[in-house]
């Protein structure tokens, strides 16, 4: 499965977003797609075990979760990093 | 903001000042007062100018009992931001078997409290959440106000006397519109502001920053100041200390969301608070202008005891 994809599965699972994850393009604002602060939390800790990683406290931010695009770029940062 | 090491001698010297002068009644635990006719004779002063302000308002009053129903606390999302202030009520459902062999345990030292079950009530963390779930549905054009004054309870036990576990809160609340619940916090910042200068203290406004549990908590934080949805009116209390004495809050869709509540265009309703913090303001007092209040500038002492 791709980074993408196990985004996407995240999404699906922890996001509680009233939309189908597979229709949201991958620069799409998960925010304005419905994402809350307290669900954008539960991403955020499920993306950490999916990957197996740990967010860097200056990535735990809104904006590192604000589109597909944005939470696999900082997932392949910390992979690149470590 | 946690307490801060350095200045444990100034918040246990606040403390037994205010002990010793018969405003507060110590218990064995930290954070947790009793108040004597001296200090509530101040809450009252501050209470009768909070509520001369908010006499525009036409707030619906509303006062609870200090204790809510755990489905009520489980909407509000508490428990993700802030596990470790909960307080939750839990009482003995056995029978006489059960109760012989709680008072076993207690006599032989144990915890008898492990033998105790949660009974579906929680202690209210912030006055205003008791009231969510009475506006389930659509609400009138305009929205609604309403007075809330009640006691609340966060499990945060500090020597600082400004820092208790059980305090009084009084807030107005706006649910209505996203613009309506702007307009409320924006009108409210303003006059707490007053109220703390008219009261002869140098208040500053700040971007909340609340203790939010954990790693989760960090993002929470940085959401909440990022998005300056929650502003604190701070007044000095110990040198180069700031505690935040008022609290106005915009929760966005935080609570219309799980409560069901609608305003009149159909939308999710958004909502706003303020938040007088009661002790806090009468100890910000007692800090600024000293434990004896015959000789407080004439100003304020008209003011609290008019």
């Amino acid at each position: 499965m791709s980074n993408e994809d196990k985004v996407r599965e995240v999404l699906t699972e922890q996001g509680k977003l009233p939309g189908n994850v597979a229709e949201l393009g991958i620069d799409d604002d998960l925010y304005q797609a419905g994402l809350t602060s307290h669900a954008s939390v539960n991403v955020m800790l499920a993306i950490e075990d999916e990957f197996d990683i740990e967010f860097p406290d200056e990535m735990l931010k809104k904006s590192t979760f604000a589109s597909i695009a944005a939470i696999d770029a900082a997932v392949q940062q910390i992979q690149s990093e470590s | 903001m946690p307490d801060n090491p350095e200045l444990a001698s100034e918040y246990s010297a606040f403390r037994d000042g205010l002990v010793d002068a018969d405003f507060l009644v110590r218990s064995d635990i930290d954070g947790l007062y009793g108040r004597t006719d001296k200090f509530e004779d101040i809450i009252e002063g501050i209470d009768r100018l909070v509520v001369e302000l908010g006499s525009d308002q036409n707030a619906k009053v509303l006062r609870f009992p200090p204790v809510m129903p755990t489905t009520v606390f489980e909407k509000t999302d508490y428990l993700a931001s802030f596990p470790d202030l909960t307080g939750s009520i839990h009482t003995f459902t056995g029978n006489d078997k059960a109760h012989a062999q709680l008072l076993q345990v207690h006599s032989d030292g144990g915890d008898w409290t492990d033998l105790l079950d949660p009974s579906g009530e929680m202690l209210i963390p912030a006055a205003c959440h008791p009231t969510y779930p009475l506006l389930t549905g659509t609400l009138p054009e305009g929205g609604r106000k309403l007075d809330v004054y009640g006691y609340c309870f966060r499990h945060e036990p500090s020597i600082d006397p400004t820092r208790m576990q059980a305090f009084r809160m009084h807030e107005y609340v706006y649910v209505g519109t996203p613009e309506g619940a702007l307009a409320h916090r924006e009108q409210w910042a303003p006059r707490g502001l007053k109220l703390l200068t008219d009261l002869g203290m140098t208040p500053e406004k700040v971007v909340a920053n609340d203790p939010f549990f954990g790693r989760a908590g960090r993002m929470l934080a940085v959401n909440q100041r990022d998005g300056e949805l929650k502003y604190e009116l701070v007044v000095q209390t110990y040198p180069g200390q700031m505690t935040a004495v008022v609290s106005v809050n915009y929760h966005e869709d935080h609570f219309g969301k799980p409560f069901n509540i609608k305003s009149a265009d159909g939308a999710v309703a958004h909502s706003s608070c303020v938040g007088f913090g009661m002790e806090r303001i009468a100890l910000a007092l007692l800090a600024t202008h000293g434990l004896d209040t015959a000789i407080w500038p004439e100003s304020v002492r008209e003011l609290i005891y008019p």
